[in-house]
């Protein structure tokens, strides 16, 4: 997988995740391009296109699209089930997610992604060993947060 | 309480935390960026400060901004800041922060090297892990170099949650950083092998990920693979395999025949549809690259379009989509089988979705025959006209062309019809392609002669309403057509039936709103016209008209005269002056017809593209050197004949006119030609000269054609094409009952002497006859001509870099960079930091081994096949790819997966001819117990045990005997994984004293011709701590110490480390030499400081570093026939030494050689063997090595005869040892 976005139907980013090395300038060109094509694609339209020489892998939830950028060999329909599994995953660790709990905790969504992806390969299948190192980590986290208020 | 007081203080030093930015963003939606830049204002003020938490907060709204499209480059030092905070939580978001903004260009990135190699040893895991992910996005062609070691260690972690990450960061750091990827290959390769299944499908994500770029070097993966998939049950893991065979099969055939089975069982078996999706595509593409011996070949791509049927069929648009594109690749091979489906195809293309037409048009053709060509265009046609948007209508209009032009025009059977259809779609408004459009007219009208007349007829249409197609400046795109039309009604003109109008249609003042390159083909187009209506005018002794028709000229001409495009203007007016004078002999009653139309005599051929490219040099030509003499004058330059310029008319124009001197034209042309006759590289023309100049003696045999005149040009109302088709159908109709009557076969093929038709007027297999005998002319190509057609590839693809082979034995050369020269890390790990790469280049050394022996008996191995077979051969069995391959495993052979290796081995150990009998019995067996197997195959295995337990015996002898010769003062055999090796005996002894030991080795460097580095590892034997180690050397003449810029040549370098008591380290020095052909010795001092408790000392040690010739070789692979070649070549001197006295194994005396003097094995028979090996200068030295009763000879050759005595002597002293 080459990057990872997420937008909202007004266009807006809320998550962007890249897996190849761009400038900015660049990855903006293609975040506004991708946006609006498929912003523009109509509900009923299949949740592929082919975009300058990659696949576009797209789906949305709610308000939200979520949507990839492979290679022309990789296989579309396991690209929409990693797009589903995390998902899934947001859900499970925010309770029936929504639009809002990325936009206020979009770090969480990245610390979510980044267990269940590495370098644009799919790095853990069991949504329950990703859940797991999400909450051994975010406790670990918690209990330093303690001793730093305590000490301090 | 107090404690609420303090976290209280504590939110109001975080001004805002990043749920506040970003409410505060959603609560200012009118000036958002003037929000935004006081936050960042604020944002640089929190980083000022000294509190952590307050910079990581500030590091993490940035970060969110950052996603919003604000550049946050510039707090880049801020992220490293937050990045080395020890508490994970500040530590996850630095890293978060620096993940997504660094990239290659950022400059502080490099001094993340040490924290990054910090976390990664961290004791928590989650440090470790947010390290690994953070480089996995930032990692840097040097973090890679810096850090390969470092993550390759982290492969062996004990916990699976850092070994994952840890394989799949190594893709990023093999893409960045090549030269990792051998030396970490064989890491890699046993985590494919790791018991927990995160890991095992992160090295199959990772090689496959490699493999797919770069097949061939994976070939010998195969059978691992191939157990793998076979017995995994983990869909991602499985598609990834088999994505990697869909790879790899096009290499190597009969790997495709093991792989349809066990694919097509998949196909049949599961349920997830993205298995489904990637077998079939592996199917296929295994298909497409077998040959079509297959029994089974068409069961297998009839159940593939079966289940892509399905998928089509189904309700979802996006199997309906993957469907469609997965039948487009069957499309190319068997076009037959999804012709089968058309009906379902067609359909497709009414469906709502844009994409899923698109995909349905690409299917279409390969759907089109004679009999539907028409009908299926037609359907087009219709969608073009619903068409929306302009980017799916330009798709129609391509797809069109494409389909009607397809294999040379062979479905066209009427081309009248074409044309009508070329000329319906100029009149889609806003199309990019019409320069499409026209090149298809012009290449129709050239090379179909008998549709000429009716083309003709079409552009003078076309030219006529001119207006329509030009007039909206949108329609730019289609104006196109109008080059093609202009071109053709004037290269044509003698079809024209009203010439005179058409000409006028030209001269329109409008015309002059056209793009520059149209009005040129416009100016010169109509003096062709021009030229032939002069002349049947002339013919017809209308005089007045003639001059009419000049004058009209005369008088519309200046406006493309005053033309800005240079072009046109310089056409113009050349043509302007040149009608004047036509005009001044018209007065004078003088015939120039003829003349005029000469001009322009001639036929233009088309040309195949690539032809010139094609045209072989002959041997014995030099391009470069001149034909003739260059010549004295302009005599010579036959095509600006210059001599036929009137003097007289120079004087008040400033374009020359021509004087018709017929004479001395004909002469002329008559000598061109002779000269063109007798050049066998002049791309000749066809010899049906002049077209109407001559009554045309060449073009007899081009059938008249009787056009069906009922056809009006243009049918109101009704798109003109539609008539085509009905007049087609009755035609073939008429066809067919006439055929009933007379069975007659017709069969034309005309060839012209130099000229060649391709008659298209066979019978093809749907008996449709074409509407009218139809020559194509094929493009010219020389006759000679290459069938090369290589394209070039992308030179620039990042993967290139990583096509490296997998399979050569490690030289000592290729080792991760350890770190050396960073002192803060130097002191903590010093011995942990280099095991790894001792036992990396250890491992090569058993491969060397089974290489050597690979080699060796491939050519004996078919016939030995059936014989008993020797241990040493039997060992590598499992691995030959070869054998592997020969022998098809029963499906089921990896029904037990526990017993995995031997099973599959003990069916591959089976000869020929037992398999294929057994084979069927063999299948129903596998399905029952193990058990129940036969007696035949229990003696078997219990052979193949037998042969394994002693192969097994072997192999640790071997490694036993390995460690003794390779490791002389190893201890420790280094079987186990897990623990540090001490250092290899390459390294020799350069000085010692109580204090400390120095030894080292050197190792010419591939890049540079003219440097070596040497590795010193420094350890210190005393219980003090040692520090400020200075290393100096004397220079030569010859061989220098590269010394940093500025110092003197009497500086010493420091050692980049400190020594505590009892630890060892490794520096490394870059000498510089100009001639390696003897051996160096330099005199050198290390400085050292001695501290301990009594205080400290200043101590020195005197060496010499002594450069044998032997290290400026460097271990290369060489290949039998290339070493043949070299030997031929007769460019190396010879020399030859002998060693008596020998008492070690052939084996271990060829193992000697290649580690101390960088030899590899090219070939070994028996007791003799042939070696090669390179010098960092390119020298080649080939040795071929004989073993006697107790002594040893050897024979070089070398390109330079001192370098071979030298290294001859070298081995000489290093055998006289043994």
């Amino acid at each position: 997988m080459q990057f990872m976005l997420l937008f909202s139907r007004q266009g807006k980013l809320r998550l962007q995740k890249w897996y190849v090395p761009l400038s900015d300038k660049e990855k903006k060109k293609i975040t506004r391009e991708l946006v609006q094509t498929v912003l523009a694609r109509k509900p009923k339209m299949c949740s592929f296109l082919e975009w300058r020489d990659l696949k576009i892998v797209y789906k949305r939830y709610a308000s939200l699209y979520f949507c990839c950028a492979i290679e022309d060999q990789d296989n579309e329909l396991i690209t929409l089930e990693i797009i589903h599994r995390y998902v899934e995953l947001l859900d499970k660790y925010f309770g029936s997610v929504c639009e809002l709990d990325i936009i206020f905790n979009f770090e969480k969504a990245y610390f979510i992604l980044d267990e269940f992806l590495l370098g644009g390969e799919v790095q853990e299948t069991s949504k329950k060993n990703v859940l797991k190192a999400i909450e051994q980590a975010d406790l670990l986290q918690e209990s330093q947060n303690e001793d730093w208020g305590a000490t301090s | 309480m107090a404690l609420k007081m303090v976290k209280g203080s504590i939110d109001r030093m975080f001004d805002k935390n990043l749920q506040d930015l970003v409410r505060g963003i959603r609560n200012h939606k009118e000036d958002e960026a003037k929000y935004i830049s006081q936050c960042i204002d604020e944002i640089k003020q929190e980083l000022k400060q000294d509190n952590i938490a307050v910079k990581a907060n500030a590091v993490c709204k940035l970060t969110y901004l950052q996603m919003l499209g604000y550049d946050i480059s510039w707090a880049a030092f801020n992220i490293i800041e937050v990045m080395s905070a020890s508490k994970f939580t500040f530590k996850r978001i630095g890293y978060l922060a620096a993940s997504q903004c660094f990239h290659e260009g950022t400059d502080v990135i490099m001094l993340t090297t040490n924290q990054i190699r910090k976390d990664l040893s961290s004791p928590n895991q989650y440090d470790t892990g947010v390290a690994l992910t953070g480089l996995s996005c930032f990692v840097t062609p040097d973090l890679a170099r810096d850090l390969a070691n470092d993550i390759m260690t982290l492969m062996s972690h004990t916990k699976p949650y850092i070994r994952k990450k840890a394989v799949l960061i190594m893709y990023k750091v093999f893409l960045k950083y090549p030269e990792s990827l051998r030396p970490a290959f064989p890491r890699l390769k046993e985590k494919l092998e790791d018991p927990d299944p995160g890991v095992q499908s992160a090295a199959v994500n990772v090689i496959c990920e490699l493999a797919r770029r770069n097949p061939k070097n994976y070939l010998s993966l195969a059978p691992l693979f191939f157990k793998l998939m076979t017995s995994s049950t983990n869909n991602w893991v499985l598609i990834k395999i088999i994505k990697l065979f869909g790879a790899l099969t096009p290499l190597e055939p009969r790997l495709g025949k093991k792989l349809i089975e066990p694919l097509t069982n998949l196909i049949h078996s599961t349920s997830a549809m993205s298995l489904l999706y990637e077998c079939v595509n592996t199917v296929i593409a295994v298909l497409i690259s077998l040959s079509s011996g297959m029994p089974n070949h068409s069961a297998s791509i009839q159940l593939c379009v079966q289940k892509l049927r399905i998928l089509i069929e189904d309700s979802d648009q996006n199997l309906k989509y993957l469907g469609l594109l997965a039948m487009s690749k069957i499309l190319k091979t068997h076009p037959k089988s999804v012709q089968s489906h058309k009906d379902l195809i067609l359909q497709c293309l009414d469906d709502k979705d844009e994409s899923i037409r698109l995909r349905a048009l690409d299917l279409l053709y390969g759907m089109v025959s004679k009999k539907n060509l028409m009908e299926i265009v037609k359907k087009l046609m219709i969608h073009v006209d619903k068409a929306e948007g302009t980017t799916y209508r330009d798709e129609l209009l391509t797809k069109i062309i494409d389909i009607c032009s397809q294999s040379n025009y062979q479905y066209i059977t009427n081309f009248e019809w074409y044309i009508s259809i070329l000329v319906e779609l100029t009149r889609l408004e806003g199309t990019r392609h019409g320069h499409l459009i026209a090149a298809q007219m012009l290449d129709v009208a050239i090379r179909v002669k008998a549709i000429r007349k009716f083309a003709v007829s079409q552009m003078a249409m076309l030219l006529d309403n001119a207006h329509l197609i030009a007039s909206n400046t949108q329609r730019n795109g289609i104006c196109e057509v109008l080059y093609a039309a202009a071109w053709i009604c004037g290269e044509f003109s003698e079809h024209l039936e009203e010439a005179n109008q058409t000409l006028e249609a030209m001269l329109r003042p409008k015309v002059t709103t056209l793009p520059g390159h149209i009005q040129a083909v416009y100016v010169q187009n109509m003096v062709k016209l021009y030229a032939s209506i002069l002349q049947q005018k002339e013919q017809a002794g209308e005089k007045e008209a003639a001059q009419e028709i000049t004058q009209l000229m005369i008088e519309r001409l200046p406006q493309f005269v005053q033309s800005a495009d240079l072009e046109v203007q310089e056409r113009a007016s050349c043509i302007l002056q040149l009608i004047k004078y036509i005009q001044k002999l018209q007065v004078k009653e003088v015939p120039v017809a003829e003349e005029v139309i000469a001009l322009f005599a001639g036929e233009l051929n088309p040309v195949a593209p690539k032809a010139q490219k094609k045209v072989p040099v002959p041997e014995g030509l030099d391009l470069d050197a001149w034909i003739n003499e260059p010549p004295s004058d302009s005599e010579s330059e036959d095509e600006k004949p210059k001599t036929i310029f009137h003097d007289e008319e120079q004087r008040h124009s400033k374009p020359r006119h021509p004087e018709m001197d017929e004479e001395e034209l004909a002469r002329r042309r008559e000598a061109r030609k002779q000269e063109q006759a007798n050049n066998p590289f002049y791309i000749k023309s066809s010899p049906s000269p002049q077209k109407r100049y001559q009554d045309t003696p060449g073009v007899e045999h081009i059938p008249v054609v009787q056009i069906d005149l009922s056809v009006p040009l243009k049918v109101p109302g009704m798109p003109m094409s539609d008539q085509y088709v009905k007049l087609e159908e009755e035609r073939r109709h008429k066809q067919k009952l006439e055929k009933d009557k007379k069975k007659k076969k017709q069969k034309k093929e005309k060839r012209g002497k130099h000229h060649r038709h391709n008659s298209l007027h066979t019978e093809s297999e749907e008996d449709i006859a074409p509407a009218h005998h139809v020559d194509i002319i094929t493009e010219e190509m020389p006759e000679n001509a290459l069938p090369s057609d290589e394209d070039d590839k992308d030179p620039n693809d990042p993967y290139k870099a990583l096509d490296i082979d997998l399979d050569k034995p490690l030289a000592d050369s290729e080792k991760l960079p350890v770190q050396r020269h960073r002192n803060a890390e130097a002191l903590k790990m010093p011995e942990s930091e280099v095991p790894p790469v001792e036992k990396k280049s250890k491992k090569p050394k058993k491969k060397e081994k089974k290489h050597k022996e690979k080699e060796k008996d491939k050519g004996k191995k078919k016939e030995k096949e059936k014989k008993v077979v020797e241990e040493e051969e039997e060992e590598k069995k499992e691995e030959d790819l070869d054998f592997w391959l020969s022998t098809a495993p029963p499906p089921g052979s990896a029904a037990q997966p526990q017993s995995g290796p031997q099973t599959s081995a003990a069916v591959a150990s089976e000869p020929e001819g037992v398999k294929k009998e057994e084979r069927e019995e063999q299948q129903e067996e596998e399905e029952e117990d193990e058990g129940k197997k036969s007696s035949k195959h229990k003696k078997k295995k219990h052979k193949k045990e037998k042969e394994e337990k002693s192969k097994d015996k072997k192999k640790s002898k071997k490694k036993h005997h390995h460690s003794e010769e390779e490791m002389a003062e190893s201890v420790q055999n280094g079987t186990l994984d897990d623990e540090p090796l001490p250092p290899m005996s390459s390294y020799r002894l350069l000085a010692e004293n109580p204090y400390i030991k120095t030894t080292y080795d050197i190792q010419g460097n591939l890049q540079n011709d003219s440097q070596v580095t040497v590795s010193v590892i420094f350890e210190n034997k005393s219980t003090s701590f040692l520090k400020s180690m200075e290393l100096n050397v004397l220079d030569s003449l010859n061989t220098k110490m590269l010394r940093p810029e500025g110092s003197s040549v009497h500086d010493g370098i420091p050692v980049p480390f400190q020594l505590p008591p009892g630890i060892s380290n490794e520096a490394q020095f870059v000498f510089t030499l100009q001639s390696i052909v003897m051996a160096q010795k330099l005199k050198g001092t290390l400085s050292f400081i001695v501290k301990n408790d009594e205080g400290s000392t200043h101590e020195k040690l005197d060496f010499k570093l002594h450069f044998s010739c032997a290290s400026y070789l460097i271990t290369t692979p060489c290949y039998s026939d290339a070493f043949a070649k070299l030997l031929e070549s007769g460019d190396l001197h010879m020399s030859s030494i002998k060693v008596d006295g020998i008492s070690i194994s052939f084996q271990h005396l060829l193992a000697k050689i290649c580690f101390h003097h960088h030899f590899s094995v090219v070939e070994r028979v028996d007791s003799c063997a042939s070696m090669y090996s390179r010098s960092i200068q390119g020298h080649h030295v080939c040795l071929l090595v004989k073993k006697g009763e107790n002594s040893v000879s050897i024979d070089g050759k070398c390109s330079d005869p001192t370098l071979l005595s030298n290294l001859l002597d070298e081995m000489k002293e290093t055998l006289s040892k043994c």
